[in-house]
């Protein structure tokens, strides 16, 4: 498919990237491209121009602090997490990640463009609202970092405005960790997904019944608890060929109980 | 910012420099612009795998990258395969076990194989199927190529 007439610019630095991407308010960030060039062959979007961060190596890269807090550079690709060694002190995010697609689309699609797309369907939105991860968002006028509570705010909308960029994600330490998803075909796309940390409190996030993950305190890991939550959050899901919204708020709770069950194994 | 751009890429040892725009897909700058047509174009959509390519020795599906981000890199297409005549271990098993039928998702599956067998030369059953994950192929119910990629490597 021939896309639109588009403008192209592959700055070698965040800064430079930030001053296309404000100086054109057409002008969208092109991170592993494995959901934004495809929307655009269908041209349900189609930007001025694309900003591709392939070759800034600010935005790339795993740290692993001593105190077992994760970095996260916003280009580093499902592969790249799947492979690290650093990124196993969380291991959860290798594992998850080892389910996205398939090997090609791993090795291009990054863990800021999961995010930023915040496709409801997304594996990553709901597994890093659980883990508590902060994410740091750049323009112009300097960096903020915010929760996730704060950075998902509609379906395809995020915290980050134009000319920002989301640079990195910021994990805290943490080993009791669980996901489960169930998906069109194995390993496709989620139906419905639940993401549990068991590191303090009980965290749960619930993927695909809601615009934005849906971050749920149960009293205990407990199943009955668990349950209870689920159902306390009289969740509305969408309808659509693949699952009614009475039988995706029935996965979210049967996958919720399993990825608490999950993260108390680890 | 610019719609069009001149760009250098390295494609199975050949170096080619063309003028591009920057809409225009990898897979089409391949195949029309370089004449490069064994790789091939099923779903256009990121499905299917037709159009795998390696590029800076990393499997990708060139119909999801532009041909502009591929500038100065090294790319191996299914015709870089084969040294003249004489195929490679991995064609020959797929020769061999009846891999194909009508052919058309054979580059992209070779070049995932390829792609499998070189960081993973004993893969298990497991990894095999999971390395084929993103490669579609409607003739032939993938047991032949699993073989045929099982029987090429040193497992």
């Amino acid at each position: 498919m021939l896309l639109r007439e588009v403008g192209y610019a592959r700055p070698g630095s965040l800064g430079e990237a930030i001053e296309l991407l404000a100086a054109d308010d057409g002008a969208r960030a092109l991170a592993g491209g494995q959901t934004l060039i495809n929307v655009m062959k269908a041209r349900a979007g189609s930007p001025d121009a694309l900003v591709d961060l392939n070759r800034i190596d600010e935005l790339k890269g795993i740290e692993l602090a001593a105190d077992g807090t994760l970095e996260i550079g916003a280009m580093t690709t499902y592969t790249e997490l799947v492979e690290s060694s650093e990124a196993r002190a969380r291991r959860i995010l290798g594992e998850v990640c080892a389910q996205i697609a398939d090997v090609q689309v791993r090795n291009r699609g990054t863990i800021g463009g999961n995010l930023c797309t915040n496709d409801p369907t997304n594996h990553l939105p709901p597994l890093i609202a659980a883990l508590g991860a902060k994410l740091t968002i750049q323009g112009r006028d300097g960096a903020r970092t915010i929760p996730a509570s704060e950075f998902f705010l509609g379906v395809y909308l995020t915290a980050v405005g134009p000319g920002e960029l989301l640079t990195k994600i910021t994990l805290p330490a943490g080993r009791n960790d669980g996901f489960a998803a169930v998906t069109l075909g194995l390993e496709g796309t989620c139906l419905a997904s639940a993401a549990a940390s068991l590191n303090g409190s009980v965290t749960v996030a619930l993927g695909c019944v809601d615009a934005v993950p849906v971050v749920l305190q149960p009293a205990s890991a407990g199943e009955d608890e668990v349950r209870a939550a689920v159902r306390g959050a009289n969740l509305d899901p969408p309808s659509d060929v693949h699952a009614s919204a009475a039988y995706r708020a029935h996965l979210a709770e049967v996958l919720a109980v399993r990825a608490v069950k999950q993260a108390q194994g680890g | 910012m610019e719609t069009a751009q001149s760009i250098s890429v390295t494609i199975n040892g050949t170096t080619y420099e063309r003028g591009v725009e920057a809409r225009k897909l990898l897979i089409h700058f391949v195949r029309d612009d370089l004449d490069l047509t064994g790789s091939h174009i099923g779903c256009d959509t990121g499905n299917c795998g037709a159009c795998s390519l390696i590029v800076d020795g990393v499997l990708v599906k060139s119909c999801m990258m532009l041909a502009v981000q591929a500038d100065g890199s090294t790319i191996e297409t299914v015709e870089g395969l084969a040294e003249g005549d004489e195929l490679t271990t991995l064609q020959q098993a797929f020769s061999d076990h009846h891999a194909l039928q009508c052919g058309y998702c054979t580059p992209g599956m070779l070049m995932s194989a390829t792609a499998l067998l070189r960081a993973n030369p004993s893969p298990s059953d497991d990894e095999i199927k999971k390395a084929l994950q993103g490669n579609i192929c409607r003739c032939t119910g993938y047991w032949n190529i699993f073989e045929a990629v099982k029987a090429a490597s040193d497992a």
